[in-house]
């Protein structure tokens, strides 16, 4: 039915969010001020990319303290789905919505590229519409991608099918290739890559039509 | 009184710009570098003069917020 | 009175950089001797930075007028029209001299002074780019400043969501001790609620938005407007450092609040800050301002009103409000969690007055900052002619050695370590930027079917050689980068980077340059909307090569005819647009081959690049082309190379029967395009470039995985692009 996009200051691919989402899903999509405590009825809620706060003291963790952040908590404990992407993702593990941390990429550069990626896990609401096992390319656009997590925490990851998106070539030293996971019970997704940016012929890049398109159906 | 926090990658977690320090301090000849860890330090100034309590609070503001644990280490240090 | 506290004295004025004339005219205006805090404000406004003494009376002769401009320069940035009651608001702007002094800092606060001179007008900024120029590779700085002025651009657009689309980056001896950081935004806004800077009406209440103000970059603009000494580097704390996250939250609020009925005029705080914005918006509005300095919020303790005036404190903004809007302003900015303070009202007496801590430490005259600034006619001499170059007096070469060591020249070289440190898609409008094959970098204007095409370009080797064809060449090639992408070239911005003006050379330089950009811009329907001059660019006496620099902006109406270079397929055939004579004089062949730096640049016929253009553009709209690319540095064998590689396609180019190899491969007439067509459809676009007036001449073909000039040894794709892609990392890697 429904989904909303959360707006946190230093928020800059909300619109992009909001429009894939119009454009992809044909839902209505709310925009949620990240000093609401409440949010609207919806089926999704999206952290989009950016640097809220700046990225001051460490990406996404001011943000993980806002107040909406206990709603969206909320969402997803009743089984909502939840979406983090870049930035998003970063305010997920500070959250502890999502395992590990994300570092400073190995390279310590920001790094704009578009990315080959691998679908780890077709079987969830994200990636339904992709090929299991299949490629497809998506930009990342980062300084903090690196995923970390503890040896025994991605066993798990990998055990339990949550890792749904790997990078064919590692572009920032992330553990065991890691591009994108999911929570134990599959409704929460954080992934680096940018689908959003990735759904217009006339950009080059459409390896994110898939991932909308997967949305639109879990949301149906 | 003020609390000074140190925060520093956990040992284990990979330190890229520890790493890239000391290649750049020993690429300057500083050969006996053997390597180097760069963490943050926060300083706080508090209106409260009890140091019990205010290591407590900040040993809360460190968990809750300033370090994140997954990755960082901290240490508190108070000072008058 | 208070005001006469503190008398300045002519020694102090000196070393601020005013003249015995200068200091003559402020005791005249104010009948009496200025204080310190009224002699800092008329020394940064009378700086070359503010005033413009140097470059004010030949700036005037660039045509500023046209079809499109809604707006040409004056304000903060220059408007046209792009249709759909919509409009195009663009800058460019130089932070040469804190870039070299901080590179991190100079560089993204140069970025995000010039988002500012465009989201002041009610633009939201869509793009971002950048001219860079560094020293020699080999001099010890440039690599440090390669790796921070890059970071500090990445940093700053990166973190406020603005794309940084497109760029251009040279190596040259001549700027080891000046690099050049010109940074220009594009912003995108409705007609309807364009907003300027005139705050016409006494009694309007003057809100101070943004960052508290400290005591950063005090005296910027008088240190942009001398040269570089030993001592300069002892004057690094006046470099400011930049709060991307407050400039986004600033862009959000101030575009929020242009939606409401709250705003008279409103300002940046850019170089003079407080000073400049407060007294352009009374001296448009013909109002005076008082403003109360406690007010204004403060980072440091013990600020003086001078140290207040002066502060170059980042993400500032200034506004003149509507009576009775006061609340509804500041709680959009409340909300942003930005610093929001009332300081002062527009009066009726022409004056701008300053309280502070109970005294008026101020009381000047407006008008007399603006009717009195200095406009110098300073001296110049014309610049030297050089020889014209026979290209027969050059050895021949071995075409395929020149060609692989020239795409892994430094200027050459891939700049993908540069670009991929840029957020080029933010925003999802960007449809080509750095790396995507195109001359000019292609952003949609979002929702809708247009695109903007934007494209910053200069040859300082041409400018250096002959100020005059070099300012043409600039212009002209721009022009060529927007026709190449599909687009209708419409407007230019400028940044003039010149050495210093009162060496009767250096002033040569400076107005042939304009004279020759006058020329194309006339002649290309292409005026001047905005612009800025950056002098003073030397150290120790020697001055960078000339280099104005001109960033053009141009509207593609259905954003699916973008055109690129990366569309070639094997079996087409390549033709050559334009006349080619084998001009190798100031090219870079004769520089990075031959080692020299000689003779006249490649002249260029107006009326012919006109021709030349309208024809390419008809045949990208009319569809019969799979690949277009204008020729420039490195001549034929390099663009037809850069299609290759992008289109990862060989090719194959035929030797000339009247020209050298290194002419024919490598010289640099101007007004070409290389363009490829399916091989049916050659004879006919060769009849109709015919009936066109322009030159047209099959050149080679598409095919197999190498290059191939003439009979030349092949090289293999895989190489040229290996090499063209590894100088740089393994450049900056090699710490």
């Amino acid at each position: 039915m429904n989904a909303a996009v959360i707006v946190f200051p230093g928020s800059n691919c909300d619109r992009d969010a909001v429009c894939a989402l119009r454009d992809h899903t044909a839902k209505s999509v709310h925009r949620v001020w990240h000093r609401d405590t409440d949010l609207p009825k919806v089926d999704l809620v999206l952290l989009p990319g950016g640097f809220s706060y700046g990225d001051y003291l460490r990406s996404g963790a001011i943000a993980a303290r806002s107040p909406i952040m206990a709603a969206v908590q909320a969402h997803a404990k009743r089984g909502g789905l939840v979406v983090g992407i870049c930035n998003g993702f970063q305010i997920l593990t500070e959250t502890h919505l999502l395992p590990g941390a994300l570092m400073r990429n190995a390279g310590l550069k920001f790094l704009c590229k578009s990315t080959p990626l691998r679908i780890e896990n077709a079987d969830t609401p994200f990636t339904s519409a992709y090929d299991d096992h299949g490629e497809t390319a998506i930009p990342i656009a980062h300084h903090d991608g690196n995923y970390f997590a503890d040896e025994d925490t991605l066993d798990r990851l990998e055990g339990q099918g949550q890792i749904v998106f790997r990078y064919v070539n590692n572009p920032n030293g992330s553990s065991r290739d890691i591009a994108g996971i999911t929570n134990k019970a599959g409704n929460v997704l954080g992934m680096m890559p940018h689908p959003e940016r990735a759904v217009d012929p006339l950009t080059g890049e459409t390896g994110g039509l898939a991932f909308f398109k997967s949305l639109a159906g879990a949301m149906a | 009184m003020k609390a000074i926090v140190h925060i520093r990658p956990r040992s284990g977690v990979l330190d890229p710009q520890g790493q890239a320090v000391a290649g750049a301090l020993k690429h300057m000849g500083f050969d006996e570098v053997l390597s180097a860890r760069q963490g943050k330090i926060i300083e706080l100034e508090l209106g409260d003069d009890d140091e019990q309590a205010v290591r407590q609070r900040v040993q809360k503001m460190c968990e809750h917020l300033l370090a994140n644990t997954v990755i960082e280490d901290f240490s508190i240090s108070i000072e008058p | 009175m208070s005001m006469q506290k503190d008398p300045a004295s002519f020694e102090q004025a000196q070393a601020l950089g005013l003249n015995e004339d200068e200091w003559g005219v402020i005791l005249k205006r104010l009948g009496r001797t200025p204080n310190q805090t009224e002699l800092g404000i008329f020394s940064v406004m009378w700086s070359e930075h503010c005033s413009y003494k140097s470059s004010r009376r030949h700036l005037r002769k660039l045509p500023t007028t046209g079809a499109c401009v809604i707006c040409g320069p004056g304000e903060n940035a220059g408007v046209i029209d792009i249709g759909d009651g919509l409009a195009c608001i663009f800058k460019m702007e130089s932070h040469n001299h804190p870039s070299y002094i901080e590179p991190y800092q100079g560089a993204a606060t140069g970025v995000g002074g010039i988002m500012r001179d465009v989201f002041t007008m009610g633009a939201r900024p869509v793009a971002l780019l950048n001219a860079l120029r560094f020293g020699s590779p080999d001099h010890p700085k440039t690599r440090a400043l390669v790796s921070g002025v890059v970071a500090g651009i990445g940093g700053y657009g990166n973190c406020v969501g603005v794309p940084t689309v497109s760029g251009e980056t040279n190596f040259h001896a001549g700027y080891d001790g000046n690099i050049l950081v010109n940074a220009m935004c594009v912003g995108i806004a409705e007609q309807d609620s364009i907003f300027y800077s005139a705050a016409k009406g006494a009694g309007n209440p003057v809100l101070y938005v943004g960052a508290k103000t400290g005591r950063d970059g005090i005296h910027g603009a008088t240190m942009a407007s001398a040269e570089f000494d030993d001592e300069t580097e002892a004057k690094r704390p006046t470099v400011q450092v930049g709060d991307p996250f407050t400039e986004k939250r600033l862009i959000e609020a101030c575009l929020e609040l242009m939606q409401t009925n709250c705003i008279v005029a409103i300002q940046d705080m850019g170089a003079a800050g407080l000073t400049s914005s407060s007294i352009e918006m009374a001296d448009k509005g013909g109002v005076g301002i008082d403003l109360d300095l406690d007010k204004v919020p403060q980072r440091e303790t013990h600020m003086t009103p001078v140290e207040m005036m002066l502060s170059e404190s980042q993400e500032r903004m200034l506004i003149v409000l509507r009576p009775g809007k006061e609340s509804e302003a500041q709680e959009i900015f409340e909300r942003w969690e930005l610093d929001v303070a009332l300081i002062g009202k527009t009066t009726e007496t022409g004056h701008m007055v300053l309280h502070h801590k109970g005294e008026t430490v101020c009381d000047i005259p407006i008008a007399p900052l603006g009717d009195d600034a200095p406009n110098y006619d300073r001296p110049w001499v014309a610049p030297p002619t050089l020889p014209v170059i026979n290209a027969g007096e050059i050895a021949p070469g071995d075409p395929a050695k020149a060609l692989l060591s020239m795409v892994q020249s430094p200027d050459m070289a891939s700049k993908r370590w540069i670009w991929e440190q840029y957020d080029r898609h933010v925003m999802a409008d960007t449809l080509k930027a750095s790396g995507g094959a195109s001359d000019a970098a292609v952003v949609r204007v979002h929702d809708t079917n247009k695109a903007l095409a934007m494209s910053s370009d200069c040859t300082p080797r041409y400018v250096l050689a002959d100020p005059y064809e070099g300012g043409k060449q600039a212009v002209a090639e721009c022009w060529r980068n927007l026709i190449a992408s599909g687009a209708s070239p419409m407007a230019v911005t400028d940044c003039l980077n010149f050495g210093n003006p009162e060496r009767p050379d250096i002033m040569g330089q400076f107005v042939r340059a304009i004279d020759g950009m006058a020329e194309a811009c006339r002649a290309l329907d292409f005026p001047v909307v905005s612009g800025n001059v950056s002098l003073y660019n030397e150290t120790a006496g020697t001055a960078i090569p000339p280099t104005p620099v001109i960033g053009g902006v141009g509207l593609i109406d259905d954003a699916a005819t973008a055109m690129g270079f990366g569309g070639a397929v094997a079996g087409d055939t390549l033709i050559l647009l334009g006349e080619t004579t084998g001009w190798l004089g100031a090219s870079l062949y004769l520089r990075d081959i031959e080692g020299r730096e000689e003779g006249a640049p490649p002249p260029i016929d107006l009326e012919q690049e006109r021709r030349t253009g309208m024809l390419v553009r008809t045949l990208i709209h009319g569809g019969q082309v799979h690949a277009v690319h204008d020729l420039s540095d490195g001549g034929l064998a390099c663009a037809a190379t850069d299609m290759a590689l992008a289109s990862r396609c060989g090719v194959h180019l035929m030797a000339s029967d009247t020209l050298s190899d290194a002419a024919w491969f490598f010289g640099e007439d101007q007004g070409r395009y290389l363009i490829a067509v399916k091989k049916g459809a050659v004879d006919a676009l060769l009849d109709q470039a015919q009936q066109a007036g322009v030159g047209a001449k099959v050149v080679g073909t598409m095919k197999g995985l190498d290059v191939v000039l003439g009979d030349a040894m092949p090289l293999a794709l895989d190489l040229l692009s290996q090499k063209h892609e590894n100088w740089l990392p393994a450049y900056m890697e090699d710490a």
